[in-house]
């Protein structure tokens, strides 16, 4: 056992993974030589060499064709788009070239990678390097999408992203780099689309991705002392989506409330009011309410950045106002 | 089965016949698929590369099976020429289950992966930095393997050109950047809207690239000069970019006459065609006319019967339709 930040269990993650399978090769900006901007990565070129572990121009297109030319000859790259934000410069390759092209070849080739990137607020970078962009890759058919809250969840999910035969969006809340738990030594495996239960409750279940889980946690003690009793679910997985423990935890509490990073529009959330209302509605006591950032670009000032990003606050009032109205 | 692709222990002269033979198939081929577009037989769209056979001609017969092709939506010549048979492409344009890919890509998408054809892309330059990616996999795993990436000139005004172009010289991959510059961006003439002359090789330069330019009409120059370039790539040598110069003789797709072009120009290049300039070579070296006659005939014939067993598949039906979005063959995104 020991205490490992949410950074350090990305290297951890990859490290375990690239020990393993020599087919795993990693590149990105500044991901070998610095570490990676946020140190995600610190210790990589060191242990794997410059030949696995490798420095890319600023170039997102052609790091992202690189991984997956690599990938649909036998390799298993992991990409690093440094900021969620700069998907925009890519996304061709992403959403019509690596999502698309097994399914248009008839199963021809496959795509065993993984394109890790920095999302989301909260360290005032301003709205080009701040943005929540998992809804962006949720709506792409063909991406896996997997969003981690916790170090331990980074390691398993990491590798079970990086094993999986399917592309997969593995999106780190950056404002989460920083925090710290006890993870138990030797290998880590999890499984893509598996939520989480982190706390029962009988009267609402809050359903939280991401950096948004630990608010969601806290403003479930602080709902508790007042007499409001929620389970919290880690989605963890996007796509495939564990709709199976979310809709019986919904049924469980008859209430459900989605604690979102990204702005309003097309948020994960809304699929899931979706899904929750055409298959357990006889089963709610209340409408579905969705807690998210507003349909706005992130501002820099960090007051501003405080207001727009989901708090436990809102998260603590939005509840306690809709559960007693 | 029409394997067009020349191998290396063919003569010399059954080298430059299998190079003519392969460009009367991808000549007679995309005529076929012409009319059967006028037939109503293949919907949507389609780019013929009739003019511009020499190349994909000229160019497979450079590579060994095991390279890697990577093309645009202008693909089926380049398809045709790694060996992949006429039936599955036919129907593939027709939209049956015998088509390459059971009818789920069309026209713009031809991909055969055991043929080394890695795909037909049809957004402009996006597949350069991903045959990066598949000569990066062969330097990675010490194979001698090389990834040949076909684009138009009017791909190198586009981003993803310039960052495949630098990461590959950077890396030094074994990747051939080859340009078929067919003087027209779709409808706009290259040269109105680019900054250099010749639009690939005049940024070679750029990159610490040679600049390379040749008659894409002649597959024998052609050939000569792809084998140089993957004989630099196997040695480790790194990239090269050629620019072919050539023309297409029929519009831009399925869609355009190409009226836009002014009569003496398409004149002037009907004359350059490479396969009557390539048959009277034939002739020059003693081959019979008799000989010619029954390559021709053969092929006429092979394309008779591709057309008919593709017009016999099946229309797919809703069994595909969820088929291989993901690795386990299905399309579940949920539990």
């Amino acid at each position: 056992m020991a205490q490992l930040t949410f950074r350090e269990a990305i290297a951890r993650g990859i490290a375990q993974e690239m020990r393993r399978d020599e087919s795993i090769v990693f590149l990105g900006e500044d991901v070998g030589a610095a570490g990676g901007v946020f140190k995600g990565t610190v210790g990589l070129l060191e242990e794997f060499g410059g030949v696995r572990v490798r420095d890319t121009p600023i170039s997102e297109q052609a790091i992202l064709g690189a991984a997956m030319g690599a990938a649909m000859t036998g390799l298993r790259p992991i990409a690093e788009i440094m900021f969620s934000d700069f998907f925009a410069v890519c996304w061709d390759i992403v959403a019509n070239e690596i999502a698309k092209s097994r399914y248009m070849t008839n199963g021809q080739v496959s795509f065993p990678l993984v394109i890790r990137s920095g999302n989301g607020g909260g360290l005032r970078f301003g709205a080009q390097h701040s943005q929540s962009v998992e809804n962006w890759a949720m709506m792409i058919p063909g991406l896996k999408v997997v969003v981690p809250s916790n170090a331990l969840d980074v390691i398993g999910l990491m590798a079970a992203a990086i094993r999986d035969p399917d592309p997969v969006i593995f999106l780190e809340a950056k404002a989460l780099y920083a925090s710290k738990m006890d993870v138990p030594d030797g290998e880590i495996i999890d499984t893509l689309g598996s939520a989480k239960v982190l706390r029962q409750g009988s009267n609402a279940t809050v359903v939280a991705l991401g950096a948004m889980v630990p608010r969601a946690l806290r403003a479930a003690e602080e709902l508790a002392n007042g007499g409001i009793e929620c389970t919290v679910i880690d989605v963890r997985s996007l796509v495939p989506l564990d709709t199976t423990t979310i809709l019986r935890e919904a049924s469980a509490t008859g209430r459900v409330f989605t604690v979102e990073e990204n702005p309003r529009l097309c948020g994960w959330g809304g699929e899931l009011a979706s899904i929750i209302a055409e298959e357990i509605f006889y089963d709610l006591d209340g409408p579905i309410v969705r807690i998210t950032t507003p349909h706005i670009p992130l501002p820099a000032a960090d007051a501003l950045e405080d207001l727009a990003i989901p708090s436990v606050e809102r998260i603590v009032s939005t509840i306690h106002k809709s559960m007693n109205s | 089965m029409t394997s067009t692709q020349a191998t290396p222990e063919l003569s010399y002269l059954e080298h430059k016949v299998a190079m003519y033979r392969s460009q009367v198939v991808l000549r007679r081929f995309e005529q076929r698929a012409y009319d059967l577009f006028l037939e109503n037989y293949v919907k949507g769209t389609s780019h013929l590369s009739i003019g511009q056979e020499a190349i994909a001609a000229g160019v497979a017969a450079a590579m060994r099976p095991t390279d890697w092709t990577f093309a645009t939506y202008r693909g089926h010549a380049h398809t045709l020429a790694r060996g992949v048979p006429m039936t599955p492409i036919f129907a593939e344009l027709m939209g049956r289950t015998n088509g390459l890919m059971a009818g789920k890509g069309g026209s713009m998408h031809l991909t055969s992966v055991e043929h080394g054809m890695m795909g037909s892309y049809a957004i402009i330059g996006a597949h350069l930095p991903i045959a990066c990616g598949a000569a990066w996999s062969a330097q990675y795993r010490g194979t001698d393997q090389v990834a040949v990436a076909f684009f138009g000139d009017g791909s190198v005004n586009i981003g993803a050109f310039h960052e495949a172009l630098n990461f590959a010289a950077v890396w030094k991959l074994p990747v051939i950047f080859f340009c078929e510059n067919n003087l027209w961006m779709e409808y706009t003439r290259t040269s109105d809207v680019t900054a250099v002359a010749n639009p690939a090789a005049d940024r070679a330069a750029a990159y610490g690239l040679e600049s390379i330019i040749i008659d894409g009409n002649d597959a024998d120059a052609v050939f000569e000069v792809t084998s140089l370039a993957v004989a630099r790539a196997r040695a480790g040598e790194g990239p090269s970019m050629i620019e072919a110069k050539t023309y297409r003789h029929g519009g831009h797709s399925r869609a355009d006459p190409g009226k836009y072009r002014p009569d003496e120009e398409l004149a002037e290049w009907l004359l350059k065609d490479p396969i009557p300039m390539y048959r009277s070579r034939l002739v020059e070296m003693g081959v019979s006319e008799d000989d010619l006659l029954l390559l021709e005939a053969d092929v006429d014939a092979e394309i008779e019967t591709a057309t008919n067993e593709a017009k016999a598949g099946d229309v797919p039906g809703e069994e595909l339709l969820l088929k291989d979005v993901w690795a386990d063959g299905g399309a579940s995104w949920r539990n």
